[in-house]
């Protein structure tokens, strides 16, 4: 599995990339909830996010409630990786 | 309710201190327009606000203002780390370390604390709107 991980630094910016789309397509559609194009939008860089979360729990540790998997650890991994005001963290 | 997510919205990676910029850049976390202010400001005025627009945006804006108080910390601690007692004096740093010592605590550049008294919550959307405006409009 080692040989095969995804660069942790390109997945970590595929999730900030896809995060900072969503967040601000979010704010578009509050006020613009019939715009197709804008829920396109939406609806792509959300399916990157949750994607890119999913694999970057995988290989590099949780970054959200939803994506820790306790089927694969004996152990609560949340708080093992560097929290991100931190040396190392995301 | 909220959920948190274990990095932050853009990434902060500062190799150098600097005590000196800290105590200017701590009034975007704690000072009259900070983001702590901000954060606080659209949270409270949502319940009151009629249009769902409007509730839905001060909501999802209220939201993102602290994930920028997280950033504006995170550059403030890493401005900060590992200071020595030479440094702390010669950068004016010493005046916060006395009371907070590394710590993060809400203020403004001036030294004056974070109060609520930096916000308005009125109940009337234009009102509510204007004071958003005047706080949020030159400042992110």
């Amino acid at each position: 599995m080692a040989e095969n991980r995804p660069c942790r630094r390109d997945l970590l910016n595929r999730i900030n990339t896809a995060s900072f789309a969503v967040d601000d397509v979010k704010l578009f559609l509050d006020t613009h909830p019939c715009d197709t194009e804008a829920l396109e939008y939406f609806h792509e860089f959300q399916q990157m996010r949750k994607s890119a979360l999913k694999e970057y729990s995988r290989y590099y540790g949780p970054l959200t409630i939803d994506t820790v998997d306790v089927d694969e650890c004996d152990r609560w991994n949340w708080i093992n990786e560097p929290w991100p005001w931190q040396e190392g963290g995301c | 309710m909220w959920n948190y997510e274990k990095r932050l919205q853009y990434p902060v990676k500062i190799t150098q201190t600097n005590p000196k910029i800290a105590q200017v850049i701590i009034s975007q976390f704690g000072g009259p327009d900070g983001e702590l202010a901000a954060s606080m400001r659209y949270l409270s005025q949502r319940y009151t606000m009629p249009y769902k627009e409007v509730t839905g945006i001060l909501t999802d804006i209220g939201t993102e203002e602290l994930a920028h108080m997280e950033m504006v910390c995170t550059i403030v601690h890493q401005l900060t780390r590992d200071l020595t007692p030479e440094e702390l004096k010669a950068s004016g740093f010493d005046k916060y370390y006395v009371d907070h010592t590394l710590a993060l605590w809400p203020q403004a550049a001036g030294g004056a604390p974070w109060t609520a008294t930096y916000f308005q919550s009125k109940g009337d959307p234009i009102t509510d709107l204007h004071e958003d405006l005047a706080a949020d409009g030159t400042t992110a």
